[in-house]
């Protein structure tokens, strides 16, 4: 007997508990080099066996010290489930097995709170699923032909002005252009989210960047990508290519001194500005990047040592929403000259609609977009208290906003773009579609994009170990010799593909429905089965 | 599908003519109802063009509703149009008890009002007049404006001409410029609010097929402007914009169409205009129309107008000789009003075309 307490961490403490087989195991050692949590060892285990190989009883006792591949005990390293021993294996010898029994939630905070990445475990219900496109053109009017038809798939980002303020003159029975107005482009409704340089490897976030560059430049379907909080390449930072991309600004400032060095240098204007005030995943948290994941380029990208990075909650500077668009969104339109847009990024919140109202009643037209990001958003690292037990859904949020922007005839003045979950079952594009016609100009996605180069995490307790700095596909990791393990080409195809299928698919939702142009708003389109959902948004409830 | 049609004439036509325009078009169940606009008329209200008239019908309650307020806000009553039902058996109508078609002359102090001011209080009027009706279900008033007459009933268009002697060509209804239609919304509610031709402030239009994006536009519309209420149909969209556009932005009538159907981005971006056009795809978003439509319209001045959608999937046919140029959703009917016309001079509009025509009957073509 090992001598152990009560008290003691076993296998079936953990999460996940490893199957192992060793009757199908050759020793080869590769599930102990790829797991990288340590979570399995090689060991020995003593074995004792009777046997008897005569025809008349001739019991012989045997006895062998086999090795064998062991789980480890551990809160540390314990097994996040990823399943990449299984993947490496030539010979179905391990798998990691999901454990009903686990204790690990509630024994590992000795060192405070549990920290993870993914996206909320507890609140993975979803109202979009509750949702179908119920308003079928039959006979009243006619369907489109997905295929043949043209469809003008396009997004708003930008202040959009009201009517009467568009600075438009009659002359000659024209309307001419009279002064300015503030900078609009129209891109494609699916913007890729923010995520940093520092939470992702270098390599994935170059692998989304190369998706956003083949989808404009070879698909013309244009997709902008957020570069997140972590700065950009500097190379980026001057080339053509820097019209794709909107360049975030949060609380920590982290990257900033590098974009405005290499602001005189740069070729072309950004596609936007996006100040993150919250995120959907750690509402009134800021970002969290610890010290695992601060290799040293990392940490020149972002002009800081060696150190957990934990942005604060707020941006200094930010006393009330009039003060955020004097200082925040009039010195980043002034830093680009007033030719791109700035747009803003809040947490899903009861206060929502009060953030927005006050902004699209700003009398410097300032603002380009309102994101909001549900409590169904990703994160690389947050407490998990925050992921599992803050935020707020984002379909309700996107209506409310929508209508209280309609109810003062300021319907669109002010882009929404609604993200947090969008793609989790899979199929963004009907995701998009539904918050579309509920009143978002578009969407914005992340988790979906790091899946599509890999990422097996999911909202079940898989993985989720974005934070440790040792994800096992590559991805949200710095670990040179665990970034290998992405073939950045292959994930860039991944998500192009991926795009390419989410265009075909919102025509698919598109035409039977009648529309060439985007729905935006069109809730009509829309029924739901549940019938508080259907109150709540304003649909149909069907059954 | 609604069929519409509308008729310019150098000489004033009876409503006889536009049925026959109407009725060959009927295809199986789909004439539930008649409605008409006539603009610049003649026969008995030919002496009052320039004083408001009023069209509505009502309960003996509801019309006298309607004299109390009129007589309270100091409107006088100059000329009524009292048909005399024809109540033959058999005739398929769901008829009101009073139909009045009445000219008033304005209130004393409106002489000293401009243009824009005399325009608000008629709106007003008959807004505060449908108001008044509403509140006990004791009638619908249609249009209140000089020179301006609807009529709008349930049932068999033929039967509805009958009752109201409409057969006859007795003169007492003739107008230059008519606008009817002949389906009472078979697919929703049947309200009489709902069958277009619709009016607002010198604006008459009416459209078939179904607008798609009813819901942003209504969403959008609704805070606009006062005068935008109801959407019993979502056909009053396409009124209200064609109002928002013209009347109070000022925008000219090109722009109509730029709003409605706009051109797509690809071809935006190759144009000079390109600005001006992002700009209304911006700010006007949510009056565009995307589904299978045509609009025939008639503005203040007069001048008829007629287009598509982006995608001609409701087409539309102008025909015309020297006295008449005729609009209509199927050519048939201009065939049995116009069978002589020269038909190589047919105009069928394209999916950008609109078609303007004046006054004098001359047509202008152009395209977005």
């Amino acid at each position: 007997m090992e001598a152990v307490k009560t008290q003691d961490i076993g296998v079936n403490d953990l999460n996940w508990i490893i199957e192992y087989k060793p009757e199908r195991c050759t020793m080869c050692g590769s599930c102990v080099a790829s797991c990288s949590f340590g979570a399995i060892k090689a060991a020995v285990r003593r074995q004792d066996i009777t046997v008897s190989e005569e025809n008349t009883p001739a019991p012989v006792h045997k006895h062998s010290a086999r090795p064998v591949i062991k789980q480890v005990a551990s809160l540390t390293n314990f097994c996040r489930g990823c399943g990449i021993c299984q993947k490496v294996c030539p010979n179905n010898a391990i798998m990691p097995r999901r454990n009903p029994d686990a204790r690990r939630t509630l024994l590992s905070r000795d060192s405070g709170p549990i920290k993870r990445g993914g996206r909320t475990n507890l609140n993975a219900e979803r109202t979009l699923d509750k949702i179908v496109v119920g308003r079928i053109s039959q006979m009243t009017d006619p369907s489109l032909d997905a295929a043949r038809h043209t469809f003008d798939i396009r997004a708003p980002f930008g202040r959009v002005l009201g009517t009467k303020e568009l600075p438009f003159a009659v002359e000659n029975g024209k309307l001419t252009v009279k002064g300015k107005k503030p900078p609009v482009r129209w891109i494609y409704p699916l913007i890729f989210s923010d995520m940093s340089i520092g939470a992702l490897s270098t390599r994935a976030w170059e692998a989304v960047a190369m998706a956003v560059g083949c989808l404009n430049e070879k698909y013309d379907i244009p997709v902008r990508m957020s570069s997140g909080e972590g700065g950009m390449p500097a190379k980026l930072l001057t080339s053509e290519y820097l019209k794709y991309f909107i360049i975030q600004i949060a609380s920590g400032h982290f990257g900033w001194n590098r974009i405005i060095q290499a602001m005189p240098y740069m070729k072309t204007d950004p596609a936007g500005i996006l100040i993150k005030i919250g995120q959907g995943a750690k509402p009134g948290d800021g970002g969290l990047l610890q010290k695992e994941k601060v290799a040293e380029h990392i940490g020149a990208i972002r002009g800081v040592p060696r150190a957990t990075l934990a942005s604060p909650p707020n941006h200094q500077g930010l006393y009330s929403i009039e003060e955020s668009v004097q200082k925040m969104h009039l010195s980043m339109n002034a830093a680009f000259g007033f030719r791109v847009p700035v747009a803003i990024k809040c947490a899903a919140s009861s206060t929502s609609v009060s953030v927005y109202n006050n902004l699209l009643r700003d009398p410097y037209k300032i603002c380009g977009g309102f994101f909001i990001d549900g409590i169904q958003g990703g994160t690389g690292a947050a407490n998990e208290i925050s992921l599992d037990h803050t935020g707020h859904p984002v379909v309700s949020k996107i209506r409310d906003c929508y209508l209280a922007a309609a109810k003062q005839g300021l319907t669109g003045q002010i882009p929404l773009y609604g993200g947090g979950g969008i793609g989790m079952t899979g199929n963004a594009a009907a995701d998009a579609f539904k918050m579309i016609c509920l009143g978002a100009n578009g969407v914005f996605v992340g988790k979906i994009l790091i899946q599509l180069l890999g990422c097996v995490g999911n909202e079940q307790g898989r993985c989720n170990a974005c934070n440790t700095g040792k994800c096992p596909m590559g991805i949200c990791t710095q670990n040179p010799r665990l970034v290998k393990r992405l073939d950045v080409d292959k994930g860039a195809q991944k998500i192009v593909d991926y795009v390419l299928a989410f265009d075909a698919e919102l025509k698919k939702l598109m035409a039977p429905i009648g529309n060439s142009s985007l729905p935006v708003g069109r809730s009509d389109a829309l029924v739901s089965t549940d019938a508080n959902i259907a109150n709540k948004l304003g649909i149909g409830y069907v059954c | 599908m609604c069929r519409i049609g509308s008729i310019k004439s150098k000489t004033p036509v009876q409503p006889s003519v536009v049925l026959r325009l109407m009725l060959p078009q009927q295809e199986g169940h789909d004439n539930s109802g008649f409605a008409m606009v006539m603009q610049d008329l003649y026969g008995i209200f030919s002496p009052y063009k320039d004083k408001p008239l009023l069209s509505l019908v009502c309960t003996q309650k509801g019309n006298r509703l309607v004299e109390d307020y009129m007589d309270a806000h100091n409107f006088t009553k100059l000329a009524e149009w009292l048909p005399v039902p024809n109540k033959q058996p058999g005739l398929d109508i769901q008829a009101m008890p009073y139909y009045v078609f009445r000219n008033y002359d304005y209130p004393e102090d409106a002489a000293l009002m401009t243009e824009a001011e005399k325009e608000n209080l008629l709106l007003d009027t008959r807004l505060a007049l449908r108001k008044i009706l509403e509140k006990d279900n004791q009638g619908y008033v249609y249009s209140f404006w000089p020179d301006v007459l609807t009529l709008k009933e349930i049932g068999d268009p033929s039967d509805i001409a009958t009752y109201f002697r409409l057969w006859e060509d007795n003169g007492c209804l003739a107008a230059k410029s008519v606008v009817a239609q002949c389906r009472q919304n078979t697919n929703y509610d049947i309200v009489r609010y709902a069958a277009h031709p619709f009016f607002l402030q010198g604006y008459t239009l009416c459209a078939n097929g179904e607008n798609t994006f009813y819901t942003k536009n209504k969403n959008f519309q609704s805070s606009l402007h006062r005068g935008y209420i109801g959407f019993e149909s979502d056909s009053q969209c396409f009124l209200n914009t064609l109002h928002y556009v013209h009347h109070e932005l000022k925008w000219p009538l090109v722009y109509y169409k730029h709003t409605i159907t706009p051109l797509p981005f690809e071809e935006i971006n190759r144009r000079d205009d390109r600005e001006v056009l992002l700009g209304i795809r911006e700010s006007l978003a949510n009056l565009e129309i995307n589904g299978p439509n045509t609009v025939i319209g008639v503005l203040p001045d007069g001048n008829m107008i007629t287009c598509c959608d982006s995608k001609k999937l409701r087409p539309v046919v102008v025909g015309r000789d020297d006295n008449m140029a005729v609009i209509s959703s199927e050519v048939c009917g201009i065939n049995e009003i116009l069978p002589n016309r020269d038909q190589t001079r047919d105009i069928y509009p394209n999916e950008r075309e609109v078609v303007l025509i004046d006054n004098e009957l001359e047509v202008t073509r152009w395209k977005q």
